[in-house]
């Protein structure tokens, strides 16, 4: 746990961090005008760590997963500034060809919804068996070998007679397991897990959360999870970076800022959650919806739902800052927030 | 998938019967004596009109002569026309013709329709996607006929490129005709190929591809197109079984003796026997052709099981 206390910039011990995001922006240019998606992020993910990036949608979020993937579609979306480093080196920076080698052999990614992630007309060996030809060049029967080995490894059972098979033949939560063995079948030192079970029932949510896990402890891979999930984030996050559009508000330990969260809008999501011994009481929403990121309000994007603003915070944008070692907050009141706790 | 296959074949000998009854019902219903008019302005005697007309039936009701004419058929029997010779003769001389034509047309919607909608679907709204457009909207509105003149006109006449008509050069006499015939079922392989493929680049398995970090030919050309190509092949098959079952305008235009021709004629000369047999036939190309697709779906498609 002595990485999680890391400030976000600085580098862990033994070197640099697996991956920075520094000052990322990326916009969407549409009809309608420019969708201001992500906005200055900044984070960074060590070996061995899960970072969730929690945050509700439309919050940019997955536009920023997939801006580290390189899958941004380019048009619409363009990034416009930061620099993404993968162990020291600007992923944006690199060559088409380099930046592919990369993608799925070290960073690679698990959708939210595998029914439609996964190629319909492949047999889903051949599609886990395609991380193996393409950026190894096996054999076909090799890699429908190393596809067997990998679907026992996620337990879908009965791998041998089912790696002819194909996705619509598959439960969810098995087609999700496909998605993982796929993603993990290169041992990547990073995984993006995007909404990974959102699609599922709560008890094959649990399963492949512990699947994730369970490959995580094994491998010391990163793992981002990308999520609006606060239960599955206060059970496998190490640290935690909270979205609101398109910026980073709240950035800590997970238990820390679940504990005490130095950002109304933490504290407004915390507040949110449905307990047991609240039963029979009202839950509490945030009040109004998220803002519309192609007119973003002036000053903090939260202050027309928040119920701490003051007449200061339509204003100025608050920065995101340390607020005790290990902790930032974009409030220009998250000292008064943090000890409100 | 066999037991699917001999069920829609069993299927087809009733679809075959009705279509053949309607054919000779409506022959059976044109105005004018055949006989008659085989004689021109010299009638022929009485005597010989009758014998034709017994050894052809046409004195007995509708459904006797139908009846009589199934029956030869189940024997092999197809008939002959007013000059004695075998429909069966009139077919296998014909045909080869029109498989050449038909084929000839299919290969430019494959080639050309395919190579432009690919291209058109890949470089979305670029000068080519919008020149794709335009000229498909431009084929589909020209009639056949116009479209046939006016490529006599210019490769025949004026280009001296290909023949003007008739097939005394190989298989370059088929270019232009086939050409034409192919044009308006090129520019909606073209359409659908591009609409199809646009529609596919936006599904999230291209994300995962791309996430894997194959090149872009890869996910187009493997992902994308694969999944793509499903609906444009099961429409060329049907198209094939179109093409096959007669080209009467084009084969008129460019006077080519194939059973489009052999078909029209049969008309005016009012000659059942040589009408219904043809045109049954267009009715099992085009029977085969749809089931033919339907298996080809399946072969494609994972998700589409016959049982």
């Amino acid at each position: 746990m002595t990485s999680v206390l890391t400030s976000p910039t600085g580098a862990a011990a033994g070197g640099a961090p697996l991956l920075e995001v520094d000052d990322l922006y990326v916009e969407f240019r549409t009809d309608y005008g420019v969708v201001h998606a992500v906005n200055g992020i900044s984070y960074t993910l060590n070996a061995g760590e899960t970072l969730a990036i929690l945050g509700e949608s439309g919050c940019g979020k997955s536009v920023s997963a997939q801006t580290i993937m390189g899958i941004l579609d380019t048009p619409p979306g363009f990034v416009t500034g930061g620099e993404i480093r993968y162990k020291g080196r600007d992923l944006l920076k690199m060559g088409a060809k380099e930046q592919r080698d990369i993608r799925g052999e070290e960073i690679s990614i698990v959708f939210q919804d595998a029914l439609s992630s996964l190629n319909p007309v492949f047999s889903v060996g051949a599609q886990i068996g395609e991380m193996f030809r393409r950026h190894r060049g096996t054999s076909r029967g090799e890699a429908k070998k190393l596809a067997i080995e990998l679907m026992d490894r996620v337990r879908i059972p009965a791998a041998k007679d089912r790696v002819g098979d194909y996705p619509h033949q598959f439960s969810g939560g098995m087609r999700q397991r496909v998605m993982i063995a796929m993603a993990i079948a290169l041992d990547p030192a990073i995984l993006i897990a995007d909404e990974p079970t959102t699609a599922l029932d709560v008890t094959v949510q649990a399963q492949i959360m512990d699947l994730l896990q369970e490959l995580q402890d094994e491998t010391g891979m990163g793992l981002i999870l990308i999520t609006h999930d606060l239960g599955v984030v206060g059970e496998i996050a190490d640290r935690v970076a909270v979205m609101y559009a398109g910026r980073i508000v709240e950035t800590g330990a997970t238990d820390a800022v679940f504990s005490a969260p130095a950002m109304p809008y933490t504290e407004g999501l915390m507040a949110s959650i449905a307990r047991v011994d609240q039963k029979g009481q009202r839950l509490n929403p945030i009040v109004g919806s998220p803002p519309n990121l192609a007119d973003l309000p002036t000053g903090c994007p939260f202050h027309p739902r928040c119920p701490r603003a003051t007449d200061y915070c339509p204003t100025a944008l608050p920065p995101l800052l340390e607020v005790v070692p290990g902790r930032r907050s974009a409030c220009h009141y998250a000292e008064e927030v943090l000890n409100d706790h | 998938m066999a037991r699917y296959i001999a069920r829609r074949l069993l299927l087809a000998i009733p679809v075959l019967l009705g279509a053949s009854f309607l054919i000779f019902a409506m022959v059976f219903a044109l105005p004018g004596d055949p006989i008659r008019a085989l004689g021109g302005d010299r009638p022929l005697p009485v005597s010989v009109q009758n014998e034709l007309r017994e050894q052809y039936n046409l004195d007995d009701p509708l459904p006797v002569q139908y009846a009589k004419y199934v029956g030869a058929l189940a024997q092999g029997d197809f008939g002959q026309d007013f000059s004695g010779r075998p429909v069966s003769e009139i077919i296998s001389e014909r045909f080869p013709v029109t498989l050449k034509l038909a084929t000839v047309a299919i290969l430019f919607e494959i080639v050309f329709g395919l190579l432009a909608g690919i291209l058109a679907g890949i470089r979305r709204k670029s000068f080519f996607d919008s020149l794709v457009l335009v000229s498909t909207t431009l084929i589909v509105s020209i009639p056949v006929f116009v479209l046939g003149f006016l490529g006599q006109y210019v490769f025949g006449l004026r280009l001296g490129l290909f023949p003007i008509a008739g097939l005394n050069d190989g298989l370059r006499s088929y270019l232009l005709p086939g050409f034409v015939l192919a044009a308006l079922s090129l520019a909606y392989v073209a359409r659908l190929t591009r609409t199809s493929l646009v529609e596919n680049l936006r599904n999230d398995y291209v994300r995962t591809a791309k996430a894997k970090g194959l090149t872009p030919a890869s996910v187009v050309g493997k992902h994308t197109l694969r999944n793509s190509l499903i609906p444009v092949v099961t429409y060329l098959g049907a198209d094939f079984g179109l093409l096959l079952s007669g080209a009467i305008v084009t084969e008129g235009i460019f006077n080519i003796p194939g059973l489009g021709r052999a078909v029209f004629d049969a008309v005016r000369s009012q000659e059942g026997a040589v009408v219904v047999g043809i045109v049954t036939l267009f009715v099992f190309i085009y029977i085969f052709f749809n089931l033919l697709v339907d298996v080809l779906y399946a072969a494609l498609d994972p998700r589409i099981r016959y049982e």
